[in-house]
């Protein structure tokens, strides 16, 4: 059974807190409803391993699937072309956390403001402060993360997850965007 | 003149006892009044007097805020909870809850900086007298005080001097902690005024802290060439009797060290230091040897290394009695502010105290009188050493290898990690006979010790982790510059030009504690890779000596690759942390020396200098202290921007620019009185970086200032771009925003930015002479 409390024992939030993603069919379809979703991908995706593979190669594949843009924090822009994918907006994450936080923000292409902001790969922590600055003063967006840890003050979660499962959930939500 | 005193002045008078003509008495704890600077409108300036300052700064750097809880447990009222929109019992709104949370700990870490200040002026009149000169730096330095020249607007020319100062931030500290009440300010931009007031308080603080060791001690007085001292576990023999001083506030390590000097026993004993005594120690003697920053109190008290601890002020772990008590290390507290719970042997006979820590009858004591510390940890040191078993509590692989088969992977030793470290899976590698993986994870420890603390099965995760890197903590041999204290005028005259125009691309400061997210290497990384770029490098505290911690491929650490002037190259240790006030000195002084500008009392004209002109940034790569608030506070306030690594976030807010938003960008020019869109430069005021890597990005951007000549902007566009390619792989997408006139385009990109300025429909701009205060304005714009 996952455990659903924050991964760091004392990252305790506040009342309000995470809905967890149950199954894969929860993310995909807030994926879907989503007008302009954006995938935040932090540098811890290129050294976590999932099976053979980095969790990044799983990102950048439902980034392609899901046509959802990313934008690359930290180095992680490094990785991203090594891998082929040359068209990731890069901004640290405090920048995106700023920006998301105004409802008139076009995103970093500058075209329209997005209306859901999946995180993954950045430290568990700085994910759950800046998750925490979007709860609190960023109603006008919907916030997931798609980390093996639970985070209290996204919207979406997962639980406290073996890599086995998140592998299996990751997979599902790519082959379901494909769908 | 602010301060108390009485000043009498007669200009003539005819008496029966003869005639009198231009008479002049003070009485009292004034000074300056033989000096000759015009005065400024601030002196002394009270909560609100910068207020106008501080919002230009807050209009462009808004707090972005991350709030670390959504309650406000403060008072009874409570817990309320501040979720989104919703106000608590008193009123107030997360984003107030947040800032007012700032001010708390920038008020905790100014006062502890103020009260240390205080002590060590209180300790050095006792010793030296109140006539005492000030003496930071000889005859290379006549703007000896520069921050308190500029804040208070006095001149303090001898310790006593001091006094008035210590009295105006302690009152100013009452107001500002106040404000934090129930009731109180509810504004969250009045807050964020408050705490860059703090932060103002806390520099002055630390001036006049480091400024009165300087001068009582005889430490190195602003000497590029201080002394190059020893650094490390492995440098200290074990053979002789040891003792550890903890802290950051000198008087008892002096004491030992006078002792040791007195009765011919300097040879004989180790005196080794770890947070910031150890600096300051070293700067009194270069005999004495730096451990290492503050996270490692526990592998070196562990070590059992340490015969006798001392413990002074701040930063000091609260269960360093008991960790001392582990290795029968006898335990002498001296500070007011630190008791432990110990008893008060201040006044008993110094063969009484000897006998009761020698016997263990007492484990530890509280001595009071720093003078008397000296005589008993030494005494106590030699009596206990040559029978204490140096192992401490320390295993061997075999003794790894069995204390890791009882780990059940529960796996919350690695939530409780604050760099969620590997730990269960070290151990499982660990009890089937690797023990690799948990030394490996020496490195990136933060030596906090919560793995522990999180264990069901209490095993004693930190031990296994410093008894597996076993062979890595005796190779710990490395040579620290130590604090030189502050910059010499001849120095500022020097650099004063280069770095105003740009042609030295920044002044870069790492400072702060050790709470990183990948250890201390990647400070020591940064640091090497600015100063190679020809940044002035500037290190305190505990990052002074994790930079310290790594060598190249010859053996040298960069304190031996670098020269320690104040140069375009060089990496200057100027001390502890309240040794940072030279670091603001330095820029101050850029304003004083080199653009001939007023300081006296006169803050907001030289904030406002020292933010358009000089391109300095202030790197806290492992904040953790609510000093280090203070620290970037007073920064901030000064105009200088401040990165910390991931772990800042946790400070609640940070202070950042829209570089997307034209119009925050726009200076008076001092000569026309027109408005001028400059970019955003420096982009932001108060940064977290994810990585090592964005945050060398973001230092290099945020060494543009609006000033910059072409040539000098183009140097610091190359440093920019090239660590953009370095570290992300393409080209920055901004590099429009930064470029002014194509002159400031660097030679060598010219093809490829032309390309990108074209793509973004840039247009030229005018270099202005930039000031965001239009009393500054020359001319009015009609």
């Amino acid at each position: 059974m996952p455990t659903i409390e924050p991964w760091q024992t004392a990252e305790i939030a506040g009342p309000k807190k995470a809905s967890v993603i149950i199954k894969p069919e929860v993310a995909d379809a807030m994926i879907q409803r989503a007008k302009r979703p954006v995938l935040i991908i932090g540098h811890l995706a290129s050294e976590i391993d999932l099976d053979d593979r980095k969790m990044l190669d799983y990102l950048i594949l439902l980034a392609q699937k899901g046509h959802i843009p990313i934008i690359a924090t930290g180095h992680t822009n490094r990785d991203l072309l090594a891998r082929g994918y040359k068209t990731a907006g890069i901004m640290p994450a405090v920048d995106i956390g700023q920006r998301l936080c105004d409802p008139d923000w076009k995103g970093v292409d500058g075209k329209e403001p997005y209306d859901l902001a999946i995180f993954a790969g950045l430290p568990y922590y700085m994910e759950w402060t800046i998750l925490s600055g979007l709860k609190h003063f960023a109603p006008h967006i919907k916030t997931m993360t798609l980390d093996n840890t639970y985070q209290p003050h996204a919207n979406w979660s997962f639980a406290n997850i073996s890599v086995k499962d998140w592998l299996e959930n990751l997979k599902a939500i790519i082959e379901n965007l494909e769908g | 003149m602010t301060g108390k005193g009485t000043n009498i002045k007669i200009k003539e008078l005819q008496s029966d006892i003869g005639y009198i003509k231009g008479l002049e008495l003070s009485i009292g704890k004034i000074s300056g009044e033989n000096w000759a600077e015009e005065a400024g409108p601030t002196p002394f300036p009270s909560i609100t007097a910068l207020r106008d300052w501080d919002k230009k700064l807050l209009s462009r750097y808004p707090p972005f805020y991350l709030p670390f809880c959504d309650l406000c447990c403060l008072c009874t009222y409570g817990k309320c909870d501040l979720t989104g929109t919703k106000r608590g019992a008193c009123g107030i709104n997360i984003a107030a809850q947040q800032s007012r949370m700032v001010l708390i700990a920038a008020c905790i870490g100014a006062a502890t900086h103020v009260s240390h200040a205080h002590e060590l002026v209180t300790h050095a009149i006792r010793k030296f007298g109140s006539d005492l000169p000030l003496n930071p730096g000889g005859f290379s330095i006549e703007v000896e005080a520069p921050v308190i020249r500029l804040v208070c607007g006095i001149k303090p020319e001898k310790l006593g001097d001091l006094e008035v100062v210590l009295e105006y931030l302690e009152s100013q500290l009452t107001h500002l902690l106040s404000a934090a009440h129930t009731g109180q300010e509810g504004d969250n931009i009045d807050f964020e005024s408050k705490v860059l007031h703090a932060g103002m308080i806390d520099q002055v603080g630390m001036e006049v802290a480091d400024i009165a060791q300087i001068s009582a001690f005889g430490y190195p007085k602003a000497d590029p060439d201080a002394p190059v001292v020893d650094l490390g576990m492995g440098t200290v023999d074990t053979q002789k009797p040891v003792i550890l001083i903890i802290g950051h506030n000198v008087p008892p390590a002096t004491s030992i060290v006078d002792y040791l000097s007195a009765n011919r026993l300097s040879d004989q004993i180790e005196v080794t230091g770890i947070c910031c005594t150890a600096i300051d120690i070293t700067r009194y003697t270069p005999k004495a040897k730096i451990i290492g920053p503050m996270s490692w109190q526990l592998r070196y008290i562990r070590s059992g290394i340490p015969d006798v601890i001392v413990v002074d002020e701040q930063c000091i772990r609260t269960d360093a009695l008991v960790e001392a008590g582990a290795i029968h290390a006898p335990f002498i507290a001296t500070s007011e502010k630190n008791c432990l719970g110990l008893p008060d042997r201040t006044l008993d006979p110094a063969d009484e105290i000897v006998a009761d820590l020698v016997s263990g009858k007492n484990p530890g004591v509280l001595i009071l009188d720093p003078d008397k510390v000296g005589e008993i940890a030494v005494r106590v040191a030699r009596s206990v050493a040559p029978e204490r078993r140096k192992g401490g509590v320390l295993l061997d692989a075999k003794e790894i290898i069995e204390i890791a088969k009882t780990c059940t992977q529960c796996k919350q030793c690695r939530r409780a990690c604050p760099n969620d470290l590997h730990i269960p899976e070290s151990l499982k590698a660990a009890g089937k006979g690797n023990i690799a993986m948990l030394g490996n994870m020496y490195e990136e420890c933060v030596g906090c010790g919560r793995c522990e603390e999180a264990c069901p099965q209490n095993i004693h995760v930190h031990t296994l982790i410093i008894s597996a890197a076993g062979q890595t903590t005796k190779a710990e041999k490395f040579r620290c510059r130590t604090g030189r204290g502050a910059i010499q005028d001849v120095e500022i005259r020097k650099v004063g030009g280069p770095l105003v125009l740009g042609e030295i691309p920044g002044v870069v400061a790492f400072v702060g504690c050790a709470n990183y997210p990948k250890g201390g290497k990647e400070v020591a990384e940064m640091c090497v890779e600015f100063a190679k770029r020809r940044y002035i490098v500037c290190t305190s505290g505990c990052a002074a000596m994790s930079v310290a911690m790594y060598k190249d491929e010859e053996g040298k650490t960069p304190y031996e690759q670098f020269p320690g002037s104040f140069d375009a190259g060089g990496i200057v240790n100027v001390g502890s942390c309240v040794s940072n006030a030279h670091i603001a000195g330095a820029a101050i002084k850029i304003a004083s020396i080199f653009a001939r500008r007023t300081l006296r009392g006169n803050y907001e004209e030289i904030a406002d200098y020292v933010y358009n002109r000089v391109g300095a940034v202030g790197v806290a790569w492992g904040a953790m202290s609510q000093k280090a608030v203070s620290i970037a506070s007073g920064f901030w306030r000064l105009g200088i921007p401040v990165v910390v690594g991931p772990h800042g976030t946790k400070y609640r807010r940070m202070l950042l620019g829209r570089a997307d938003k034209r119009e925050d960008w726009f200076v008076h020019d001092r000569r026309t009185g027109e408005q001028v869109y400059v970019g955003p430069v420096p982009e932001h005021l108060f940064f977290a970086a994810e990585t090592k890597e964005e945050a060398m990005v973001m230092i290099a951007k945020l060494c543009m200032r609006p000033n910059d000549t072409s040539k000098g902007r183009a140097i610091k566009l190359t440093n920019y771009i090239d660590l953009h390619r370095r570290q992300f792989g393409t080209m920055p997408d901004d590099m429009y925003r930064y470029v002014r006139t194509m002159t400031d385009v660097p030679i060598t990109m010219k093809g490829e930015i032309t390309r990108h300025l074209k793509e973004h429909k840039w247009t030229e701009n005018t270099i202005p002479d930039p000031t965001l205060l239009s009393r500054q304005v020359l001319k009015k714009e009609r």
